[in-house]
């Protein structure tokens, strides 16, 4: 039972679990890089990154390079902890069967 | 969700981590060209001082210059086959060849080497000719420990070889030239055929 309360509905999704990947082992990615990696459109991107933000598992910062804008992703200490929590979840449920 | 579902899962969230933070397509054939590179570019140097020279090599003669031009080209020639090879086998891949993770490894390479390069010219311009044979392999051996946590992470342990060889050169001088011949030619070889067989040909 408690192995399923571990699954976390916030990163039920493909572009969810790669932009915590990403963020889990650098120490900041942005919007373009993030798009590249996983091949997603912006306005997919976008919406990702804001439910993620919205349960405070990513921190964005938005600045200018230059003239340009820029958004940086960060994971935050929640995030980290509960993604950890997910993995774990994922590896058990896999070795149960 | 079935467990199939949820190893996908995990494999892809490995493999975005590796692809997020690591430069993989790193050629494993360059290695080898590398390290035949070097062993032609000794067998010169080798020539040039046993036939010229004397088996002695004094620092400035022309035989010394000849053999500095060897070295030169040697690396050169290396970085040239190094970059086009990596372009290649990046392309195949579909992976980009200048992005975070390659510049990031570039740069963590390089930064040893730089230190490692000013550091040696400096003491060679104070007359302590013995140590530099040693300590290139020393820094030469760092860069690719420093390096390894951007790439492959294999390439820690030709580090390791490299650091052991070099600790030796410094220790007994006179080997710098074989232990040359085994970091820079022999170790390359095999280093580079290992990887070639590990993740190109799969």
């Amino acid at each position: 039972m408690s192995i399923i309360t571990n699954i976390n509905k916030a990163f039920d999704h493909r572009i969810r679990l790669g932009i915590m990947s990403v963020l889990m082992v650098n120490e900041y990615a942005d919007f373009k890089m993030l798009k590249e990696l996983l091949g997603a459109t912006d306005g997919n991107l976008a919406s990702h990154t804001k439910a993620l933000e919205k349960v405070e598992y990513i921190k964005i910062e938005k600045q200018f390079i230059g003239k340009k804008p820029n958004t940086r992703y960060y994971v935050t200490a929640l995030g980290k902890a509960e993604f950890k929590k997910h993995i774990n979840a994922l590896e058990k449920l896999i070795n149960k069967s | 969700m079935d467990s199939k579902d949820y190893l996908k899962d995990i494999s892809e969230i490995k493999n975005m981590m590796n692809k997020s933070s690591r430069f993989i397509s790193l050629s494993g054939l360059s290695g080898i060209l590398a390290g035949i590179y070097a062993l032609i570019g000794a067998y010169i140097a080798y020539y040039l001082v046993v036939t010229y020279s004397n088996g002695v090599l004094i620092l400035d003669g022309w035989v010394f210059r000849y053999c500095l031009l060897t070295l030169f080209t040697v690396a050169l020639a290396s970085i040239v086959t190094g970059i086009i090879l990596t372009t290649k086998k990046a392309k195949k891949q579909n992976a980009n060849v200048w992005d975070a993770t390659s510049k990031r490894l570039v740069v963590n390479f390089i930064i040893p080497l730089l230190v490692g390069g000013l550091y040696i010219i400096i003491i060679l311009s104070q007359g302590k000719y013995g140590q530099s044979g040693g300590l290139m392999l020393i820094f030469y051996g760092l860069a690719l420990v420093n390096a390894s946590k951007y790439s492959i992470g294999d390439i820690k342990y030709l580090g390791y070889a490299e650091l052991i060889l070099g600790l030796i050169g410094s220790w007994k001088p006179g080997y710098s030239f074989w232990l040359w011949i085994i970091g820079f030619g022999i170790l390359h070889i095999i280093y580079g055929a290992w990887m070639h067989f590990k993740y190109d040909s799969a």
